[in-house]
């Protein structure tokens, strides 16, 4: 049976006006991502994993050709339907966690709730469960300055699957963490999408990351160099 | 939602406690100075207005012209159906009759000889009659230095350097000789029941002051006023009122030509005081508005600088799917709720010092040793309405306005542009 298709790029270009003319970040980029995907987009920096990250965030819109997400083409999205649809399909991971400073491990995590129609009750349960999902309880009313980098980063996971969103997009999430904390995180990553079917999108340069994937995509350039859909870290294990 | 951003403003000081105490601050100094520069500029005009030209003033025709040399024999007769027919007519202003005049004040020894004689300019005014305001509006009871008000007939008030001059103290008798309304001599005695120092260097050189039936007796003027003074009756100088009173009055006078014929003057057509009345209200408006100009300068860039260090939560906050205008709108009524806190707490605290310097104000006597000018040797605030409104120009709207002109930037730039600025 076939995957369900929940993101499709084609001939996805993306320009930026540089000076007086224009630099190409992405070019002619054809991809389709499935439900449930452990995706990792790597490449050096500069090679337009980020901006390709952000269209499928519907952060940006392409420049030429299409991207469609859960069956929405991203650059016909007003920027009311774009915010509806992060609010309720997308969840971002960042490098710096981006936490809210004075807020609790529970409030930094209910927050993307309190943008959709939920009670209270709904609420409280969705962040406990949340929270629980990535062994936080006990940080539960502490602020991020009293976390460690891998908790802070793991609340941003738990920010990010609050809503039980399709995708969760992560932009480089192990880049300010060490070895042990970056596979505690990403082992709960791969947990959570083992158990909700969401599908994971990185943008990565980080070894450790590259592991964990089931499919890398390799950009050079703002092209695609490489597209490899084998679970890259069993193969290497089996290897 | 609203819950949510009012616990993070209330936990995050450098979001609400600093900007507030900036604002607080700010609006404060705004207040302060507003009520200064108010009372100073005002202070000549208020001196001259109790002392000496009400807000407006009725005399008859020939007094007006040669009224410096006090003639009183060109005083307004039938004074008291005059001030009710005036009462009447206009019942938001207060009118009170007042003779000036000259004399030689003279102080006798135990043997009842002459001991000690100085020129005195004297004042009558209504002391003495039940509800009157006159001691109030030339605020005596708080310039008493030694001894108390008249209470009776016959008691005056002389100015302290007077005192001091003649070696004179409460409980004396003293003697004033002058001329009556009719040319002939006039001589009465009087006790001194205390000195005054009213802090304007013109009067405290040599004035007595008496109830105003004792100066009509000693000077032969019965139901007689030199001056027939009006004054607003919240205190404050309304000139185009004053003018357009001023006009009615006089242009309802039978026989204007008649020396003796009753003439209205508003407060700006007497002592040279127009031009700087202008004065004082353009340089009121000039030097408040450049303070309050600079201090919303100065808060809108705190309004502006605390929109953009939370470009990194606004950044978090629209990844996470909240609207932009919905950010948009909360940045505002935070920066309102921040400004207009600030600018409460600034005109609170603003007010204590400019009442402080209102009720006691700054004294330059020093300096005005030698003065003959009409004004008051202590420098006072003066706190208005406006005292009240004008922090709210830099406390909340330029606060409101800087967060605003921040917050566009949402608006202006490709939600990834922005991203890269957030530093997300």
């Amino acid at each position: 049976m076939d995957k369900q298709i929940i993101v499709q790029t084609k001939r996805l270009t993306k320009h930026f006006p540089v000076g007086g003319g224009q630099f190409t970040a992405l070019r002619d980029i054809n991809l389709t991502f499935s439900k449930g995907e452990f995706t990792g987009v790597v490449g050096p920096s500069g090679s337009g994993k980020t901006t390709l990250l952000n269209i499928i965030g519907s952060l940006d819109a392409p420049s030429e050709g299409s991207v469609t997400v859960l069956g929405k083409p991203v650059e016909a999205l007003t920027h009311k339907q774009a915010a509806d649809l992060r609010c309720r399909h997308l969840g971002f991971i960042f490098q710096t966690y981006n936490l809210l400073p004075v807020y609790t491990v529970y409030e930094n995590v209910e927050f993307p709730l309190l943008l959709l129609d939920l009670s209270a009750k709904e609420r409280e349960e969705a962040v406990l469960q949340a929270v629980e999902s990535v062994g936080l309880m006990p940080k539960l009313k502490s602020r991020p300055a009293q976390l460690s980098g891998g908790e802070c980063q793991r609340v941003a996971i738990a920010r990010a699957m609050v809503k039980k969103p399709a995708i969760v997009l992560a932009d480089e999430p192990t880049a300010n963490l060490d070895a042990e904390n970056s596979h505690h995180i990403l082992q709960t990553m791969e947990k959570l999408n083992t158990k909700f079917q969401t599908t994971f999108i990185f943008s990565t340069h980080d070894d450790k990351v590259i592991q964990y994937l089931r499919r890398k995509i390799t950009l050079e350039d703002g092209e695609v160099a490489e597209d490899q859909e084998a679970g890259i870290r069993d193969q290497e294990e089996e290897g | 939602m609203i819950r949510f951003l009012i616990k993070g403003l209330l936990r995050d000081r450098s979001r609400s406690l600093f900007p507030v105490m900036v604002v607080a601050i700010g609006v404060a100094l705004t207040v302060l100075l507003q009520s200064w520069i108010n009372g100073v500029m005002s202070d000549m005009i208020r001196s001259n207005a109790n002392y000496s030209t009400g807000h407006i003033k009725l005399t008859t025709r020939a007094y007006a012209a040669n009224e410096e040399q006090n003639p009183n024999d060109l005083a307004l007769l039938d004074a008291g159906p005059l001030t009710d027919r005036l009462q009447k007519k206009y019942p938001g202003l207060h009118f009170v009759s007042r003779i000036r005049f000259g004399g030689l004040l003279d102080i006798p020894d135990e043997q009842g000889e002459t001991r000690e004689q100085a020129p005195v300019a004297g004042l009558g005014i209504d002391l003495l009659s039940p509800g009157s305001t006159e001691a109030d509006r030339l605020n005596i009871r708080k310039s008493i230095i030694r001894g108390r008000m008249p209470e009776k007939p016959g008691e005056v008030l002389v100015s302290e350097d007077l005192a001091r001059k003649l070696a004179v103290g409460p409980g004396r008798a003293a003697t004033v000789l002058g001329s009556t309304m009719y040319g002939s001599m006039a001589m009465h005695n009087f006790t001194i029941v205390g000195t005054v120092r009213f802090g304007i260097a013109a009067m405290d050189r040599g004035a007595m002051v008496a109830d105003l039936d004792d100066v009509r007796r000693m000077l032969d003027m019965e139901d007689t006023a030199a001056e027939l003074l009006g004054y607003f009756d919240d205190g404050q100088y309304r000139d185009t009122a004053a003018v357009r009173i001023v006009a009615e009055v006089n242009a309802a006078v039978d026989n204007p030509t008649d020396e003796f014929a009753p003439v209205m003057r508003a407060l700006r057509d007497q002592n040279d005081l127009a031009e700087y009345l202008d004065l004082a209200k353009n340089m009121t408006r000039i030097i408040s508005g450049v303070f309050v100009v600079a201090m919303s300068i100065v808060l809108w860039n705190l309004g502006l600088i605390a929109g953009l260090r939370r470009y990194g939560e606004i950044g978090v906050r629209l990844a996470i799917g909240e609207q932009k205008g919905h950010i948009y709108c909360s940045m505002l009524l935070e920066s309102v709720a921040v400004g207009l806190l600030g600018t409460l707490a600034g005109i609170a605290v603003g007010l204590i010092p400019a009442w402080y310097l209102q009720e006691y104000g700054v004294d330059i006597g020093a300096m005005m040793d030698n003065s003959s000018m009409m004004i008051s040797s202590v420098m006072r605030a003066q706190i208005t309405v406006q005292t009240f409104l004008i922090g709210f120009v830099p406390g909340l709207l330029s606060t409101v306005l800087g967060t605003a002109l921040a917050g566009t930037g949402i608006y202006r730039r490709q939600t990834s542009q922005l991203f890269k600025e957030l530093e997300v």
